[in-house]
């Protein structure tokens, strides 16, 4: 759910990164905030255990630039991926925009993968979202791992919508813009075409 | 699923007037609104030197986050939340089920003087939100107001990134 606000000329959308525990959407967060012009970008909030994994979740703004006349300002979250962590993944995906699912290339984690596309389809619906219809890219991360599992079968595995997918190794950000780009792109498109009608 | 809030001119003023007029009838530090999703509507007092963005987005993170633990018990929301520090405090209230109020204040007020005009203020705001969801709603049906982003083209979007 974007917000547009016609006095301060702004657009702010929701972006929200998901995927199973450790596949790396944190440290696709922390490569952007890291890469930003500071002052295309606010604070970034982790909201961790002591261990560094995710409790709640990461929060990053961000702002892109003027589009006749409004900036854009996208609020990228992580949710906490570990599987007992559900009911907070509930919250975060409230008001989504956009989100772009991270799966891990690993062989072992492909159960996972699976196991999280499917729950993140669950908690959408809960929500009133579609996950066939929200604007969604994938990012297949860790591609620099030796026991990685071919694109084609993630594709066939992950990505039945034919949705734009990246290759990615998010410490180095191999394929992190590319992947920020593609959903910041979706999203607008979709403010496009749901307030032309 | 809620449609997009969108915020004109007008209705902004108006949310704008009522939270500057809490901030000194509270005797508040600072006054934000945010949108449930944790975007910053409008703020009013001594914002500088607090970062507006991170405020929202963690206000509206505790709120949903309450919000789940109202459920869990068969409520459907906690209205109010207060958080006391050593001097400032937070007061949180949700008007209209869909933005939150967020006062700040320290030993100048009192949680008394907060609560009185939180609640005051709350029926004027909701019934200005109440407008603005109706003129969203007819605007996202193509009615009335005419939307800049209906024009955007992909060039636009392009350029963005270059």
């Amino acid at each position: 759910m974007s917000f547009i606000n016609y006095s301060s000329r702004e657009i702010n959308c929701k972006i929200v990164y998901y995927g199973p525990g450790l596949c790396g959407k944190t440290t696709n967060l922390q490569f952007i905030y890291r890469k930003t012009n500071p002052q295309a970008r606010g604070k970034m909030i982790s909201l961790a255990t002591e261990t560094d994994r995710t409790l709640f979740f990461d929060f990053l703004p961000l702002s892109l630039g003027d589009i006749r006349g409004f900036k854009t300002r996208f609020h990228l979250y992580t949710v906490p991926g570990q599987v007992f962590y559900d009911a907070s993944r509930k919250l975060i995906l409230k008001g989504v925009d956009g989100v772009v699912f991270v799966a891990d290339s690993q062989m072992e984690r492909m159960e996972a993968n699976i196991e999280s596309y499917e729950n993140l389809r669950i908690n959408l619906k809960e929500q009133g979202y579609d996950l066939d219809k929200l604007p969604l890219v994938l990012q297949w991360n860790k591609r620099d791992l030796p026991n990685v599992i071919n694109t084609e079968e993630l594709h066939k595995a992950l990505n039945s919508r034919n949705v734009p997918a990246f290759e990615a190794v998010a410490p180095e950000g191999i394929g992190v813009f590319e992947t920020l780009k593609a959903i910041a792109k979706l999203v607008l498109i979709e403010l496009k075409r749901g307030t032309s009608g | 699923m809620l449609p997009n809030l969108v915020l004109y001119e007008e209705e902004y003023k108006l949310v704008t007037e009522v939270i500057l007029r809490l901030v000194s009838e509270a005797n508040a530090k600072v006054v934000f609104l945010v949108d449930k999703n944790g975007q910053l509507i409008s703020s009013s007092g001594t914002t500088e030197g607090i970062d507006t963005t991170s405020l929202a987005s963690l206000t509206a993170g505790n709120i949903a986050a309450t919000g789940g633990l109202a459920k869990l018990i068969g409520e459907k929301e906690f209205t109010i939340l207060f958080h006391e520090g050593e001097k400032d405090n937070i007061h949180i209230s949700i008007i209209d089920h869909r933005v939150i109020l967020v006062v700040i204040f320290d030993e100048k007020s009192s949680l008394g003087l907060v609560r009185l005009r939180v609640k005051k203020v709350g029926i004027e705001l909701e019934r200005i939100f109440k407008n603005i969801n109706k003129k969203t709603k007819e605007a996202s049906s193509g009615l009335g107001v005419d939307s800049p982003f209906a024009e955007i083209t992909d060039d636009d979007i392009e350029n963005l990134f270059s």
